[in-house]
C-alpha cells in the first residue's frame, strides 16, 4: 500500500471535485458515437472538452459482463431465499406462541406485553437453550431459529461471494472475500466467548 | 396493551422503518430505537438488540433488489467490508474499557459534520471519469448503473480508498460499540471520501450494514439482548418495507435521496447527543 496520489483524506472531505468534466459512457443506452458529454446531475456541459477513451479496467469489465451479471443474480438469490426463509420460521414461531398463549393473543385483557419485553423475561439466547426450547416445541424458539437464519444470510451471502470471485478468476477479490469471511467467524467465537 | 396489539403495532412502525432504511443505507434503528424505548418503555439494551435485527433485515431485504439492479457496487462493498468486519471485532474488544457517554458525544459531533458535509456537497456532486487510486484501478472498484430517475447508464470512477477504508474501519467499530450507526458512516465515507454517486453509496451501505451487524449479532444473541417477540415483528415488518422502499430507489432523484439522508443524520446526531449528555 504505498502513497499514490497526492490526495489527502483531509482534501476528499472538503468535497471539491478534483474531476475534469464528467462523460458520459453509455454501454447500454445510446451508440454513443456521438461525444456530447453529459454531466451525470443532468445538467448539459460543452462537448468539446476531452476525449472519452475506455481506460482498461473498464475494457476488461465489458468482457465479463455475463459473468459479472450472473454473480448478481445469484447474490441477490441468496439473499432473497435467506429472507424469505426466515420470514417464514419467524411467522410459524410467533402464530405458535399465540396459539400456545391464547391470553397473549387477545386484542384487549389483563396480558402486559411487559412481561414479554423485559431484561428478566425469558427466551433462548444460547445454542443449547434453543434445541431444548425447540424440542419442547415452544413458539418462541421456532422465532428465534428464524432470527438465526436471518443472521446467517450475510454470511452465507459473503461465503457465496468467495466462489463467485473464484469463477470470475479474481484472485485478489478472492482473497478479500476470504478474509471477510473468516473476520466474520472469529465475531462469532469472540462473542461467545 | 396486550403482547398480540404490540406485535401488530412494532409490526406496523417496522415497516416505515424498513422502507426508510433501505433508501438511505441505514439499517432502521434510527426509528426502531427510539420508538421501542419511548414509545414502549422498553429497556435500551432489548431495544439496541432489536436494532441490530432490523438492520441485517433491512441489509438482505434491500440487496436482494439492489445487487440485482445493479445499484449495488459489490467489488467496492466486499472490499470495504474488510475493515468493517476488523472494525467490529476492536469494538467488541473495547466495550468493556471505552466510555459509552463519550462515545456518544463524539459519534454525534462527527454526524453533525458529515451532514453538513453532504448538504454543502448537494450541488457540486460531479463523478470522476479518472481515478489514480491505485488499490480502486488494481481491484476495478469503478462501476456503472442505470439510473432510472435519469433515464440513462451513469458511469463512475472510484477513489480515496484508504480514506474510505479508516472510515469504515470506524463505523465498524462503532457499530459494535453503540449497536447503532454503522450506515451512517458509510454513507458519508462513500459519498465524500470515494466519490460514489449518491444512490450507490446508499445502495452499497444497505449491502455491507448486514455483514457489518452480523459480526456483532452473535455478542447481543449471547448476552439475551434479541427478544424474539420484540425482533419478530421487527424483522417481518422491515423486511416488507425494505422490499418496497428498495422498488423505489431507482425513480427517486439523487439530490432527494441526498436530502433524506441529511434530515436523518441530523435526527441520529441529536439522538446521540441526547444519549450522551442524560
Amino acid at each position: 500500500m504505498s502513497e499514490d496520489h497526492p490526495v489527502s483524506s483531509q482534501d476528499h472531505l472538503s468535497s471539491v471535485p478534483r474531476s475534469s468534466k464528467p462523460t458520459a459512457t453509455t454501454p447500454l443506452s445510446s451508440g454513443g458515437i456521438d461525444p456530447e458529454y453529459i454531466d451525470p446531475k443532468g445538467s448539459k456541459v460543452a462537448a468539446a472538452i476531452v476525449p472519452d477513451k475506455p481506460s482498461h479496467p473498464d475494457k476488461s469489465f465489458v468482457v465479463d459482463d455475463e459473468k459479472v451479471r450472473k454473480v448478481e443474480i445469484l447474490i441477490s438469490l441468496v439473499l432473497r431465499v435467506g429472507v424469505v426463509l426466515s420470514v417464514l420460521v419467524i411467522t410459524a414461531g410467533l402464530v405458535v406462541t399465540f396459539i400456545h398463549h391464547p391470553a397473549y393473543a387477545a386484542l384487549s385483557g389483563h396480558a402486559s406485553y411487559h412481561s414479554l419485553t423485559s431484561m428478566a423475561s425469558k427466551f433462548p439466547h444460547t445454542p443449547g437453550g434453543l434445541v431444548k426450547s425447540l424440542s419442547a416445541g415452544q413458539g418462541q424458539g421456532i422465532i428465534v431459529l428464524g432470527l438465526v437464519l436471518l443472521i446467517l444470510t450475510p454470511v452465507m451471502r459473503v461465503a457465496v461471494s468467495i466462489l463467485t470471485f473464484v469463477y470470475q478468476r479474481d484472485p485478489l477479490m478472492t482473497l478479500v472475500t476470504c478474509f471477510v469471511l473468516s473476520a466474520l467467524i472469529g465475531s462469532f467465537f469472540l462473542g461467545s466467548a | 396493551m396486550t403482547p398480540l396489539d404490540f406485535v401488530i403495532l412494532l409490526f406496523l412502525i417496522s415497516i416505515a422503518a424498513g422502507i426508510l432504511g433501505s433508501l438511505v443505507g441505514l439499517g432502521g434503528g434510527v426509528v426502531v430505537v427510539p420508538v421501542l424505548t419511548l414509545l414502549f418503555h422498553i429497556d435500551i439494551r432489548l431495544a439496541i438488540g432489536a436494532s441490530i435485527v432490523s438492520v441485517i433485515a433491512t441489509s438482505s431485504g434491500a440487496a436482494a433488489a439492489y445487487v440485482r439492479e445493479r445499484m449495488t457496487n459489490l467489488r467496492a462493498g466486499m472490499f470495504l467490508e474488510i475493515a468493517t468486519t476488523t472494525g467490529a471485532i476492536t469494538g467488541a474488544y473495547l466495550t468493556t474499557i471505552l466510555p459509552a457517554r463519550g462515545l456518544f458525544i463524539l459519534f454525534a459531533v462527527v454526524l453533525g459534520y458529515s451532514a453538513v458535509a453532504m448538504y454543502r456537497k448537494r450541488h457540486s456532486a460531479a463523478l470522476l471519469t479518472v481515478s489514480h487510486d491505485r488499490i480502486a484501478n488494481r481491484l476495478n472498484l469503478h462501476g456503472s448503473y442505470y439510473d432510472d430517475a435519469e433515464q440513462k447508464e451513469i458511469s463512475y470512477k472510484v477513489t480515496g480508498t484508504k480514506a474510505g477504508l479508516s472510515i469504515m474501519y470506524v463505523a465498524g467499530m462503532v457499530s459494535a460499540l453503540l449497536g447503532i450507526g454503522s450506515g451512517a458512516l458509510k454513507v458519508p465515507a462513500m459519498d465524500l471520501a470515494m466519490h460514489l454517486p449518491m444512490k450507490v453509496s446508499t445502495a452499497t451501505s444497505n449491502f455491507m450494514i448486514g455483514v457489518t451487524a452480523a459480526a456483532s449479532a452473535g455478542v447481543y444473541f449471547a448476552r439475551g439482548q434479541i427478544d424474539p417477540i420484540m425482533a419478530a415483528p421487527v424483522a417481518a415488518g422491515v423486511l416488507g418495507g425494505a422490499t418496497f422502499g428498495s422498488r423505489i430507489l431507482g425513480r427517486l432523484e439523487s439530490k432527494t435521496v441526498r436530502l433524506v439522508f441529511v434530515i436523518v443524520l441530523i435526527v441520529i446526531s441529536l439522538e446521540m447527543l441526547q444519549r450522551g449528555v442524560l
